[in-house]
């Protein structure tokens, strides 16, 4: 099913507009309060069924999907692939054709190869969330990084945010660069060149090559997970040396013009790519990104079955309790309370 | 013995006599007996009104993977062969990494003898360098020359080890053919899945940076130098490998090359989509790249076009880009994609499109063919430059589907291959009007 504002899939923030990615944004801000509540659950998706599909351990985007269809109803179903007919060498045809053969309305799909999102989304007529493919895209890790970095700062326009790190293998760089740009922050990508992919500039991006020049220009740092095997495989020396040239340090922000924001996308390394006291201090906003994730995930769930963005201007327009629940009260059977 | 055929009045272009113009062609026991104006058909001759097609030596394809013994549900040397025959081919070789190896001369016979039973195009084996194509050991090359074989390769795979390529060109010299490598510095192509650039950067792919082929391709220039050997290298992808051919081709290092159609007409862009179809190896590279190899290609730098035809399973590229294997099949679109990008765009004349994809390649493994002079064996293609056709893999006759052209309209055709005096394919009229009933 191809939903009126988002199309049918969400693959990556690359192929958004502006103004879908402020639309989703913006719908995450009333499903904020859902989460808040002492029953958190409205029925905006019930009946739906979706599929966690994970190819790939993940913890916290799952548990975060998970949470966001529970807090709207939908029925789920979590496929991981340990275990799994997909480990067994069930190709990846099979496995879409199995899930349309199933008839469930949408699937969440987290996969190490790249595109595979969307192999499926051109295979399937359920509508397919990317929950990180491969090192392409993480689109709701981006759109959650977006709302957060708009909740600090009250606006994205004209910041500059800085991803911090292995940029190469990550996802989250990729979906932080579009969703950022899109919105008119500058972005800089700061790390060892044996961690950066070759042509990154030409996307219009600037490039540090030292934390302290990154730390002095930028407004945001988003600090993204240097995966521990990267050392094996040679593109580092040691974590040992990558924490003192590349780590984000309580000492090199006390050097910062102005109040940095620390972002990072979890899981953490502390005393690897961040240091504990950064992530725990007063610049960070770990937790809010968290927090964050449910409710933009829910935004996108929400749009991708079909449901309205009016309610979500609405809900911003109004003061509380917000038009949202209202509407929702009015507009099916069976208060949410 | 096959009746003699007159191709009457066709535009005649033999790039190996300079000759272009309207002319008849007199084919008789298999041999080129005369080209001329108003010749005499004998007769029992066939006569052909081939007026507004092109008469050409048969097109030469040195780099095909014909998958048999091994692999016969993607291809044989039956199903490659009729392939060939459509597309204008009457001549190929066939690229030793089959299941077994084509590594002695037991298994070179063997492809000569399936071919001949299938009787379409000619097949020239092309043995393994090192035996099971492992890198190793030299393979018995006097043995499989004896056999049929032209060349040595262990294409789908680098030769590593520099000291074998070494010896590997020392001891081919004694037979008079070339070893044929596949460029790609392992450890730095380890892993890579498209050209290292923006759009792998974009799509979150795995790149093969340009350097990995043109590390190989200066280390056997310089190899080919040392020895005074002929390398051949096969489908050159990169501006740089370029520039490194055509300096030592200026110092008379002995050194030849080809290019693919796909590497002429198609940039690292065709991955978008993660469209498997676009993924082979070498990968294809930038614009920059394709115009260097299209100039190269004219200049003679590059010495002919090769399809590197690499048939796979019809599930097989419907898998993550990662997954997906390498190759796509070439034999039925290779004239009308060079046709189309390269003569219809004005970079080239027909003459020197066909110079490259028969005269050229026939003459550098000392292949029959390549030429309508006197004698010459009849391998002859009519070509329909005036057709478009949109590329429908379902109508290939290659046992296989993976091409990244298929929905394509290209130009250009063949409409009739002969092969030693033989029809071995004949295009069917494709949109023409059904013959009105006789009344
Ligand atoms: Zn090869
Ligand atoms: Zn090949």
């Amino acid at each position: 099913m191809k939903s009126a504002v988002l199309g049918k899939d969400l693959l990556g923030l690359e192929r958004l507009s502006p103004d879908q990615i402020r639309l989703v944004l913006d719908t995450a801000e009333p499903f904020k309060e859902v989460s808040e509540r002492p029953i958190k659950k409205v029925p905006a998706l019930r009946g739906k069924t979706i599929v966690n599909l994970f190819f790939e351990a993940s913890t916290r985007t799952r548990i975060s999907f998970e949470f966001a269809e529970k807090r709207l109803s939908a029925d789920t179903v979590n496929v991981a692939a340990t275990g799994s007919s997909v480990q067994k060498g069930e190709t990846l045809v099979d496995t879409a054709k199995n899930l349309e053969a199933m008839r469930i309305d949408m699937v969440v799909i987290r996969h190490p190869s790249s595109g595979v999102a969307e192999f499926l989304g051109n295979r399937i007529r359920s509508n397919v969330i990317n929950a990180g493919d491969g090192q392409h895209e993480h689109p709701t890790q981006g759109l959650l990084d977006l709302l957060t970095i708009r909740d600090k700062h009250g606006r994205i326009e004209g910041l500059k945010v800085c991803l911090v790190g292995d940029v190469l293998h990550s996802r989250v760089a990729r979906s932080n660069i579009w969703g950022l740009l899109k919105l008119g922050a500058e972005v800089g990508v700061c790390g060892p060149d044996t961690l950066m992919p070759r042509g990154i500039e030409e996307l219009g991006v600037c490039r540090f090559r030292r934390i302290e020049e990154a730390v002095e220009w930028a407004d945001v740092l988003n600090v993204l997970r240097l995966q521990l095997e990267r050392m094996e495989k040679g593109f580092i020396p040691s974590l040992r040396e990558y924490y003192r040239v590349f780590g984000v340090t309580v000492e090199r922000l006390e050097r910062a013009p102005r109040r940095l924001t620390i972002m990072h996308p979890g899981p953490m390394n502390r005393g690897v790519e961040i240091d504990s006291r950064v992530a725990d201090g007063s610049h960070s906003v770990i937790l809010d990104q968290v927090t964050n994730g449910v409710a933009v995930r829910m935004a996108v769930l929400y749009l991708l079955a079909g449901g309205r963005p009016e309610l979500a201007a609405a809900a911003k327009r109004a003061s509380p309790p917000g038009p949202l629940s209202t509407s929702w009260r009015g507009g099916t059977t069976g208060a949410p309370e | 013995m096959t009746r003699p055929i007159v191709l009457r009045g066709g535009r005649v272009i033999d790039p190996s006599r300079d000759f272009d113009q309207t002319a008849d062609v007199l084919i008789q026991d298999g041999r080129i007996a005369a080209v001329g104006v108003g010749l005499g058909a004998p007769d029992e001759a066939e006569v052909r009104d081939v007026r507004g097609g092109v008469v050409a030596p048969g097109l030469v394809d040195i780099h095909v993977h014909l998958r048999e013994p091994g692999n016969e549900d993607v291809e044989t040397i039956a199903s490659g062969t009729r392939a060939a025959a459509a597309g204008g081919f009457t001549a190929v070789c066939a690229m030793p990494n089959t299941d077994p190896v084509t590594d002695n001369q037991a298994a070179v016979g063997f492809i000569v003898r399936q071919a001949t039973l299938a009787g379409l195009t000619r097949v020239y084996p092309i043995g393994a360098i090192s035996v099971g194509q492992k890198g190793e050991q030299l393979s018995e090359f006097g043995e499989m020359v004896g056999a049929g074989a032209v060349a040595v390769s262990d294409d789908g795979k680098p030769v590593v080890s520099s000291h074998l390529m070494r010896t590997a060109l020392e001891y081919a010299r004694t037979f008079d053919i070339p070893v044929a490598d596949h460029c790609e510095e392992p450890t730095l192509a380890s892993g890579g899945v498209m050209h290292e650039g923006l759009v792998a950067a974009r799509l979150g792919l795995k790149g093969i940076p340009a350097a990995a082929e043109e590390i190989m391709v200066e280390r056997d220039i310089l190899l080919a130098q040392l020895t005074g050997a002929h390398v051949h290298l096969c489908h050159v992808s990169t501006r740089g490998s370029v520039d490194l051919i055509r300096r030592a081709k200026e110092q008379g290092i002995r050194v030849t090359a080809e290019v693919t159609p796909h590497h002429l007409a198609l940039t690292d862009g065709a991955c978008e989509g993660y469209d498997t179809h676009a993924k082979m190896n070498p990968p294809l590279r930038e614009a920059a790249d394709v115009a260097a190899l299209r100039a190269a290609l004219k200049e003679g730098v590059i010495d002919c076009v090769a399809s590197d035809h690499a048939p796979h399973a019809y599930d097989a590229k419907e898998a993550a880009f990662d997954d997906a294997p390498f190759g796509i099949i070439g034999l039925e679109t290779a004239f009308a994609v060079a046709y189309t990008e390269l003569v219809e765009s004005g970079l080239f004349t027909l003459p020197e499109l066909i110079a490259r994809m028969s005269t050229a390649p026939a003459k550098l493994l000392a292949l029959a063919g390549g030429t309508l002079g006197p004698a010459a064996p009849a391998d002859v293609v009519v070509l329909d430059v005036t057709a478009r056709w949109k590329v429908d893999p379902t109508l290939f006759f290659s046992k296989s589907r993976n091409t990244p052209f298929a929905g394509r309209t290209l130009a250009g055709r063949a409409a009739l291959t002969v092969v030693g005096g033989k029809v071995v394919h004949e295009a069917k009229a494709r949109g023409a009007p059904a013959p009105a009933p006789s009344p």
